[in-house]
């Protein structure tokens, strides 16, 4: 039940927003060159984070765009809201 | 015996209006303003329910949502009866009729206080030590008979006929609780122009000030009510306030979200109520929460505390101020502060007998004892309760003098007649929201209560929930916290004449005479556990509180501790000699009080449980007798039965005719997703396993996609519709997830891209006709198209016209057959699929639902999505290999198909299966083995995943995934099923037309 | 020696007023070295510990626990118990779970109530009904009992669960696993806790592990708030904690930890004597033996470590809870709660060893851990004492996520993830 900041449209309730995983995860650009044992760690290891995490959502019932979010897994917190691309706020 | 306890005037309620209700079969009256409890007690009615373990007799015992005993059935139709509602919370109406529970035969004589002929067997936790033997019996005879001894009221037991609702609000300011702080709150913040919302649980606002003492209290000169009925009154009036009575708070969520329920019907006679909503459930977004929920009067925990007759000492007053009811006629009261006082002032002037004031305390110099000493009452300092006699109602205490340290009673024993004890152990801050918005709290070791320390929102606690008590010090507490709050300048004086109070002094566990095993002092009155059942715990090891309350039970039941929690806690800091700021609190969790699913359910139910989408032709369907198929959301058209045929036969029939003559299928829900852009076809090739960038204008390809571990995700068909211009097509299931995962790697992967995407799936109606005469229907149902095969080949598109309007048609096909895919606008599907009817019943042309579609193509060994494939299965398993680029660089899933495992030579792998008698239809979901055991376990090397009877072919056909299955073509397997063990063949997964030549008949 | 629990011991203890039952478990401070030490005291931890002692012969053992035993998901989960999964190392390993379950109370001497009161999986589509066929095969062939129920049988096991036509979804039958049922939550953890600490384990309680010292790849104690412990042997079983207990151990786990919820109504006088699962419009209910209607709602999608969830999720599922039981409108929602679970993304959990010699992982149990609470502390048991898995719990290993050979359950899972 947050209140998302969204970049581009302003502030909207959480139920308007999808949730998109633990955010800066690069997708590598040459994945046949990896190891099995690196391409799991992409596709599957998660740092999982108890405290502040930075993570991906989308406002998918309004502008449809993705961007990140900085909040506190432990309190729910959120600090701040940057687009893709940009870099969290510290 | 009618209203006998009804004092002689006095009272909010309204004597002009006669009311009569039934409680356990009798009638009984009361008047409009009444509560149940105010009523029953009004005719002396005390004993109203039976307790949870033990069916000791119990009575009302407080005046509010904090009852633990006073639970009642509402008895209405089967539909309508509502169990566990507190006798002093309903307020009567015309026609109530409400009954006891837990109970049997009767209130006054319940077999099942047995129970407490036992109860020294069975203390907390018993029936973790017992029942065990013999194992089989725990079912069947001991749990059996605790859960029909479990359980309070019933439950309806047809459809609820009432109605309920949501709203969503937002406010600047939400002041939850109208009693003093809170109306002075809701004044200060509404003439401050902001937007308020002010909310109380009762019918009346002023909380306890309702019932307070109009000699001791006095706020600019007024009494209380005179003081609440005024600044209501002032409330009503600005614009800036909407006021809601009878409407609780149940959860305080982050981020200032408050979910309130608003009860709306439940205090009307049927014949009110005109079928209005029954409850309203709010969903509140407050920038501001200011919490004055108040304070819970606490009970003193003593042998035999339970009695029906005791009471607390608030409810009490509040019985007499504002129902004008005495609960008693000759009356004790045991207490540790002053307030007790002030019911027993009270009382007496209205010229009850109060016969004693036991009070623990050595000496109070306060007002009101004072007082009270002046009025000739007598007062026990210094002394106890330690004992009550009476079964159904109280008719004696025992008293005697507290020893210097508390620890124990001394000196003789005095019995004192009475028919009421009021109790006052002091008050406990309702902290519940408090500490559900995230709030800690801290523990105050001198006044002996939690209150709010830290809390985490915008957010503030004033008046006694805060703590703060007496009505001066709640009411410029209240002022000042506001005005900071909301940054006011100034706000008006208030000036406030309250009784000078005296200290409070506390004791969890009063001492007593016995040794403590024979002693029975409830702490949570309606789960019946003692003071002895937490030592017990606690000997045990239970240590941590959450553990005490779990064993014990305490604080678990409908009143979720209210009562009974503070003193759980008081009890076992004193055991394990830790302070209680130390020990904390359970977790207060949601509600506050209980909410109905239906509340909390709304309009979501029946029809509007879940959005119903139909295609443009749906109506048509309809006419036409379709059944239909729940896909996702969708209502798909599933076969078209004529009268008496079985489904079995309309697909037989529908399926045969698709390959003779002309078959028509709705195909609109399939996801269609518009892509453009310079780079369409480089997205394209990284999203699908197939190359894209040779694809011709006007041409269509079937395409594959993973998800990233190499699994199949979705497929369809996507035409170029120009350079840079493409639709595609996805599952009718998968549109929207596929849509999302291509926006995601668009926006977050490759924002390098030049791409765009719309989700048209809902824009275009899509028509599929097949068959034979096909070519000859589409010709006269489009304008401006050859259909030569030179021209219009197989796996192309034509841009056309129907009567004017424009459309699209593909040539492609899920059946095998020659087909063709129109897509038009959606708001002419309708009629377009008419116009080919009409020009294609000359061909015999008959509509096919999903089931036959999926014959169809099973017998082409086409692959269905989320059938023939769950998530475990890669292209390579699929024998799909030919549509997996080896030369492009990447795509989705590309690299996870090189794992060892999903290298796996022997992975399961997609094949037909061909049953040695033909007629023989496999079962959908089947298990395969090379081998049958004469029992289980056997090694299952794959499932049949489609299976039909093919009319084209005349015989069954089936899909399966099998092990190795590549390597077993015309191997024998077999499938054992319940009953009987079934041999099949694998074979291709092509049964029908190999070469593809229907595709150009 | 503890003294067993038994009618007779009640009736005897009763007339010295219950002052002389022993402790449950003792309150121990933790020994500066142990033989293996168990991060986390739920259920499934002190059953590691219980089977480590019982089994393997191992008795210098601590459980460590941050909070209070049994004070996690398995306190706070609906306590379905049932072995009807799809894929044969699940079947496997939770029918083993469930064999343990059915003489748990007799073995624990601690009556865990568990109750075999069937547990339903209703199909609402045609979907549905070919993936429930598969599984009800399955089990068959695994010697799992499962049955297929149509609508009429389902209405005449379930009466009350609304079986028109015309409802948006409506029942088109349902699997029926008579074996299955619910099971005291509390009672398991104190149970094991009981036996464990009658063979010499260290329950400690309030006792939060800091970090993991590591010598190279191999273990050499925890830091905790009751200081360092010495050990070569570390099994995390911490559910949502787990990958803050990885963290220290510098290892990434493949979970995420997210709310789920549930709840409970007032109690009432018998009305459901089974347990119903629907996966399709998401509701699942049984009563327990007070009387209150026991609900699962579903996760939130987002990770969170509060043990709060949305207040949607719990709409949605008494949505679906009044689609199947309208009957149930009127009934009141008494607690609300939720818990933090840590999900895999194949929805089978890990029980296994880990790069690091002598520290083990148990979890990855998602939203239906509890089920398998007596199964998973005896693999991983074994898995811990001989350094390697039992055969039951093999696939369960965390190199699946390499190979990619996982073990998809989703169709299984209580909870659509």
């Amino acid at each position: 039940m947050f209140i998302i900041k969204c970049p581009y449209c302003g502030e909207r309730d959480h139920s308007e927003f999808n949730y998109g995983g633990e955010a800066h995860l690069v997708r590598p650009k040459q994945p046949t060159e990896l190891s099995d044992d690196q391409w799991a760690e992409y596709l599957f290891m998660r740092k999982n984070i108890k405290g502040l995490q930075y993570e991906r959502w989308n406002h998918s019932h309004g502008c449809r765009r993705w961007f990140n979010v900085s909040r506190d897994t432990s309190t729910d917190k959120i600090h701040s809201v940057y687009k893709i691309g940009e870099k969290p706020s510290k | 015996m009618s209203n006998e306890y009804r004092l002689s005037s006095g009272g909010q309620i309204n004597r002009s209006e006669s009311i009569s209700f039934k409680f356990n079969g009798r009638t009984f009256h009361g008047y409009k303003g009444d509560t149940l409890a105010s009523a029953l007690l009004a005719n002396g009615i005390h004993l109203v329910g039976r307790s949870f373990k033990y069916h000791r007799p119990r009575g009302i015992f407080s005046s509010g949502v904090e009852e633990p005993n006073a639970l009642v059935q509402i008895i209405k139709d089967q539909g309508k009866t509502d169990p566990n509602l507190r006798a002093t919370q309903i307020e009567i109406y015309e026609g109530l009729n409400a009954t006891s529970q837990n109970c049997w035969p009767s209130v006054n004589f319940d077999l099942g206080s047995i129970n407490n002929l036992f109860s020294p067997i069975i203390p907390a936790g018993f029936y973790y030590k017992t029942f065990m033997w013999p194992a089989n019996l725990w079912e069947n005879v001991y749990e059996y008979f605790i859960r029909r001894a479990a359980g309070l009221g019933k439950s309806p037991t047809k459809k609820d006929p009432d109605n309920y609702d949501h709203i969503y609000y937002h406010c600047e300011v939400l002041i939850v609780g109208a009693g003093p702080a809170g109306l002075v709150a809701a004044k200060i913040a509404a003439n401050a122009g902001k937007k308020v919302l002010l909310v109380d649980e009762r019918p009346n606002f002023g909380g306890n000030l309702n019932f307070s003492n109009k000699d001791y209290n006095k706020i600019n000169g007024l009494t209380p009510l005179e003081w609440i009925k005024k600044t209501c009154l002032d409330l009503e009036n600005n614009k800036n306030i909407k006021i809601l009575n009878r409407t609780s708070v149940a959860a305080y969520h982050n981020y200032n979200y408050l979910i309130m329920v608003q009860n709306l019907t439940d205090h009307l006679a049927d014949k009110d109520k005109n079928d209005q909503i029954r409850q309203r459930l709010w969903k509140v977004r407050a920038k501001k929460v200011i919490l004055a929920t108040g304070s819970i009067e606490r009970p003193m925990i003593f042998d035999c505390n339970d009695r029906p007759g005791i009471m607390l000492s608030s409810a009490v007053r509040k019985y007499a101020n504002t129902y004008g009811v005495k609960c008693g006629n000759n009356i004790s009261f045991f207490t540790n502060n002053d307030d007790a006082y002030e019911t027993a002032i009270t009382l007496h002037n209205k010229g009850v007998k109060i016969n004693s004031i036991i009070d623990i305390r050595e000496k109070s110099n306060a007002d009101l004892p004072k007082k009270c000493d002046e009025l000739g009452i007598k007062i026990y300092w210094k002394s106890a309760v330690i004992y009550t006699e009476g079964y159904k109602k109280i008719n004696n205490i025992h008293v005697m003098s507290l020893s210097k340290d508390n620890s124990s009673v001394i000196g003789n024993k005095l019995k004192i007649n009475c028919d009421l004890l009021c109790v006052s152990g002091g008050y406990t801050p309702a902290v519940h929201l408090f500490t559900q918005s995230g709030g800690k709290l801290e523990y105050n070791e001198k006044k002996h209560y939690f209150f709010p320390k830290k809390n985490t929102l915008y957010q503030i606690s004033i008046g006694s929930c805060n703590g703060t008590f007496g009505l001066k010090n709640i009411i410029s507490e209240a002022q000042e916290k506001t005005r900071e709050f909301l940054s006011i300048k100034e706000v008006d004086r208030l000036d406030v004449l309250t009784p000078k109070g005296g200290d409070f002094e506390n004791i969890w566990l009063l001492p007593s005479n016995k040794i403590s095993g024979k002693t029975k002092s409830f702490v949570d009155y309606q789960n019946d556990s003692t003071a002895n059942d937490i030592k017990l715990a606690l000997r045990e090891g239970f240590k941590s509180i959450e553990h005490v309350k779990r064993y014990t039970t305490t604080g678990m039941a409908t009143d979720q501790g209210k009562i009974a929690n503070m003193h759980a806690l008081g009890i076992i800091s004193e055991i394990t000699n830790t302070k209680l700021g130390e020990l904390g609190t359970t977790t207060f969790r949601p509600p506050y009080s209980p909410i109905t699913f239906g509340a909390l359910v709304g309009r979501n139910v029946g029809k509007f449980f879940d959005i119903t989408r139909k295609t443009p032709m749906h109506d048509w369907h309809e006419k036409n007798n379709a059944k239909f198929e729940d896909v996702g959301q969708w209502k798909r058209a599933w076969y078209y039965p004529s009268d008496k045929e079985s489904m079995y036969d309309a697909v037989q029939r529908e399926s045969k005719a698709a390959r003779t003559s002309a078959g028509i299928l709705d195909a609109s829900t399939l996801g269609k997703i518009d892509i453009q852009g310079s780079d369409a076809s480089e997205f394209l090739n990284r999203v699908y396993t197939n190359a894209w960038s040779k694809l011709a204008i006007g041409k269509c390809r079937y395409g594959l996609m993973l998800n990233d571990d190499g699994m199949v995700y979705d497929d369809g068909v996507t035409t170029r519709l120009d350079e840079n211009h493409y639709i595609m097509t996805t599952t009718t299931g998968g549109a929207a997830t596929v849509m999302g995962k291509l926006e995601d790697f668009l926006q977050t992967e490759w924002p390098e891209l030049k791409v765009y995407l719309t989700s048209v799936t809902d824009h275009f109606a899509t028509i599929s006709v097949c068959g034979p005469h096909s070519k000859k229907i589409l010709e006269k149902v489009t304008q401006s198209i050859d259909y030569s095969d030179d021209n219009f080949p197989h796996m192309s598109f034509k841009h056309g016209l129907i009567d004017k309007i424009k459309c699209r048609v593909m040539r492609i096909s899920f059946t095998g057959e020659l087909s063709y895919e129109i897509n038009i606008q959606a708001n002419y599907g309708q009629s377009v699929w008419e116009k080919c009817m009409s020009v294609g019943r000359e061909y015999g042309i008959t509509p096919y639902g999903t089931e036959a579609m999926h014959l169809l193509r099973a017998e082409k060994g086409f692959i269905i999505v989320g059938q023939e494939t769950d998530g475990t299965v890669t292209p390579v398993d699929l024998q799909m290999d030919w549509i997996v680029s080896k030369k492009k660089y990447d795509f989705i899933g590309k690299r996870s198909l090189y794992r060892s495992d999903t290298m796996r030579e022997d992975r399961k792998q997609y094949v037909g299966l061909l049953t040695n008698d033909p007629k023989e239809i496999l079962e959908e979901g089947a298990q395969i083995v090379a081998e049958v055991k004469s029992k289980p376990p056997m090694d299952m090397i794959g499932h049949v995943t489609s299976s039909y009877y093919s009319p084209n072919l005349n015989k069954s056909i089936a899909l399966a995934v099998v092990k190795n299955g590549k390597k077993l073509k015309g191997k024998r397997l077999y499938i054992p099923m319940k009953n009987k063990t079934i041999e099949v063949t694998v074979s291709d997964t092509i049964f029908l037309d190999k070469e593809g030549k229907r595709l150009n008949a | 020696m503890k003294k067993k629990y038994s009618i007779f011991a009640l009736v005897k203890n009763s007339l010295s007023y219950h002052e002389n039952w022993q402790r449950a478990w003792r309150d121990p401070e933790p020994k500066s070295r142990y033989d293996a030490v168990i991060v986390g005291g739920g259920g499934h931890g002190l059953a590691t510990a219980y089977y480590l002692a019982k089994e393997h012969n191992l008795k210098n053992i601590a459980v460590v626990e941050k909070g209070w035993i049994g004070g996690g998901n398995t306190g706070r989960n609906t306590t379905i118990i049932r072995s009807n999964y799809l894929w044969d190392a699940s079947a496997g390993m939770y029918d083993h779970a469930l064999k343990i379950w059915e003489n748990l109370s007799q073995e624990l001497n601690y009556n865990v109530m568990f109750s075999q009161r069937g547990v339903m999986n209703l199909a609402h589509n045609q979907h549905d009904v070919r993936e429930l066929k598969r599984r009800t095969h399955a089990n068959r062939l695994n010697g799992i009992d499962c049955e297929w129920l149509n609508v009429e049988q389902v209405k005449k096991f379930c009466p009350i669960i609304n079986c028109s036509p015309n409802i948006r979804y409506p029942v088109m039958g349902s699997t029926l696993q008579r074996r299955a049922g619910t099971a005291r939550h509390d009672a398991v953890a104190w149970g094991y806790a009981r036996g464990a600490d009658a063979m010499g384990v260290d329950i400690i309680q309030n006792c939060e592990v800091k970090g993991i010292k590591r010598n190279g790849d191999s273990i050499e104690g925890i830091e905790t708030t009751k200081g360092f412990i010495k050990t070569q042997k570390v099994g995390v079983v911490a559910a949502g904690h787990s990958s803050v207990i990885a963290n220290m151990a510098g290892l990434r786990l493949p979970l995420e930890s997210k709310p789920l919820q549930a709840l409970v109504s007032e109690p009432i006088k018998p009305i459901i004597d089974t347990v119903v699962m629907s996966n399709a419009v998401h509701a699942y209910v049984s009563q327990s033996d007070k009387g209150e209607l026991v609900i699962g709602a579903g996760t939130d999608s987002y990770i969170s470590y509060t043990q709060k969830g949305t207040h949607e999720i719990v709409e949605g599922t008494l949505k679906a809870i009044l689609e199947l039981y309208p009957i149930f409108s009127r009934l009141r929602m008494l607690r609300q709660w939720g818990g933090v679970v840590d999900i895999c993304p194949d929805a089978s959990p890990i029980i296994s060893k880990t790069s690091i010699k002598g520290l083990y992982f148990n979890c990855g149990w998602g939203t239906g851990g509890f089920k398998a609470t007596p199964g998973s502390g005896h693999l991983f048991a074994h898995t811990m004492a001989k350094d390697e898995p039992h055969a039951l719990n093999e696939a369960f290993n965390i190199n699946r996520f390499i190979s990619g050979d996982l073990v998809d359950e989703h169709g299984a899972a209580a909870v659509a993830h």
